[in-house]
């Protein structure tokens, strides 16, 4: 059971936005993570020091949080490690595959009404909403 | 140079607005996920105030002739929906349900140092690894079966295609 946060959730959202448009303002690109980070696994030349600076930033935000309010960044879930890590696969794989996640057909993609990312997003979102129940009918949550 | 301290600059805006909006607690996004038991629908909000945010931004940033750093804007022009799209996306979804992360609060929750984070980088890293070699030999067959034997010295086109096709959303 988590509670709801309105106020937080916006306020961090809001932050989220205005990352995304300083990576568009300053580079011309979109703050697709799944996009930044998987280009780093196939480096091009010339085409890496943004995509580590940006995951860099990530990571270092995670690294202030833990320290100055470790509440925030959960070491835990309720999922097991093994579904954890069949949850990374199929995460690595479709978004991949469906070219972006949750930042870049989810924020950046429907900011500009795009079509596709409309579509993406409403079918992440019904395939995560309809496994999430299934869990728990099923398995009680746990997994 | 200021491309790379843009981008970690945006990094850090963007880590620290998912940490402040709890998308790094995976617990939370399986509340917003699970409609059985107890509804969190926090993360709504947060995609309330990111587009918010984002869509008045946009507008006013593409009324410029360019980036401040870059030569032009890179904005995907595609329009079509296809299998990939939707298939990607619909294993995207399940995997986000199963674990509670996607990649975004994989990685910043990987700071922690937790098990749980750290196992979900490395598998969604392998998992990616994993859709190059299935995606690149899915290519080569197919330039395989249309060359005919003249063009197969010269698979060029086909290459080039199936690139621009992968480009970003």
């Amino acid at each position: 059971m988590t509670e709801f946060t309105p106020v937080s959730a916006v306020a961090g959202g809001a932050l989220i936005g205005l990352s995304a448009s300083l990576m568009l303002l300053a580079n011309g690109r979109i703050a697709g993570i799944s996009g930044v980070y998987s280009g780093l696994l196939r480096p091009r030349a010339g085409d890496i020091g943004w995509r580590a600076a940006f995951v860099g930033g990530l990571v270092l935000a995670g690294v202030a949080f833990v320290v100055l309010q470790p509440d925030a960044i959960a070491s835990s879930s309720s999922r097991s490690l093994l579904w954890t890590v069949i949850a990374g696969l199929f995460v690595g794989f479709g978004v991949r595959l469906g070219n972006g996640c949750t930042s870049g057909h989810g924020v950046c993609g429907l900011s500009r009404f795009s079509r596709r990312s409309l579509a993406a997003t409403l079918t992440f979102m019904f395939t995560g909403m309809v496994t999430a129940t299934l869990v728990q009918l099923l398995a009680g949550g746990a997994l | 140079m200021n491309q790379i301290f843009s981008s970690l600059v945006a990094g850090l805006l963007f880590g620290a607005g998912l940490a402040v909006s709890g998308m790094t607690q995976a617990d939370k996004v399986i509340n917003f996920l699970d409609l059985a038991d107890g509804w969190d629908p926090s993360l709504a909000f947060v995609m309330i105030g990111a587009i918010g945010v984002h869509l008045v931004l946009f507008r006013w940033i593409l009324r410029r002739e360019s980036p401040l750093f870059a030569e032009r804007f890179g904005i995907p022009s595609r329009t079509d929906i296809d299998g990939r799209l939707i298939g990607g996306s619909a294993l995207f979804g399940i995997g986000w349900a199963l674990g509670g992360y996607c990649p975004g609060p994989g990685l910043v929750s990987a700071a922690s140092g937790g098990a749980s984070a750290l196992a979900f980088v490395a598998s969604l890293t392998a998992g990616m690894l994993l859709f190059h070699v299935v995606d690149e030999a899915l290519k080569g067959r197919k330039a395989a079966a249309e060359a005919t034997p003249a063009e197969a010295a010269e698979p060029t086109k086909v290459e080039r295609r199936s690139e621009l096709a992968g480009s970003r959303a």
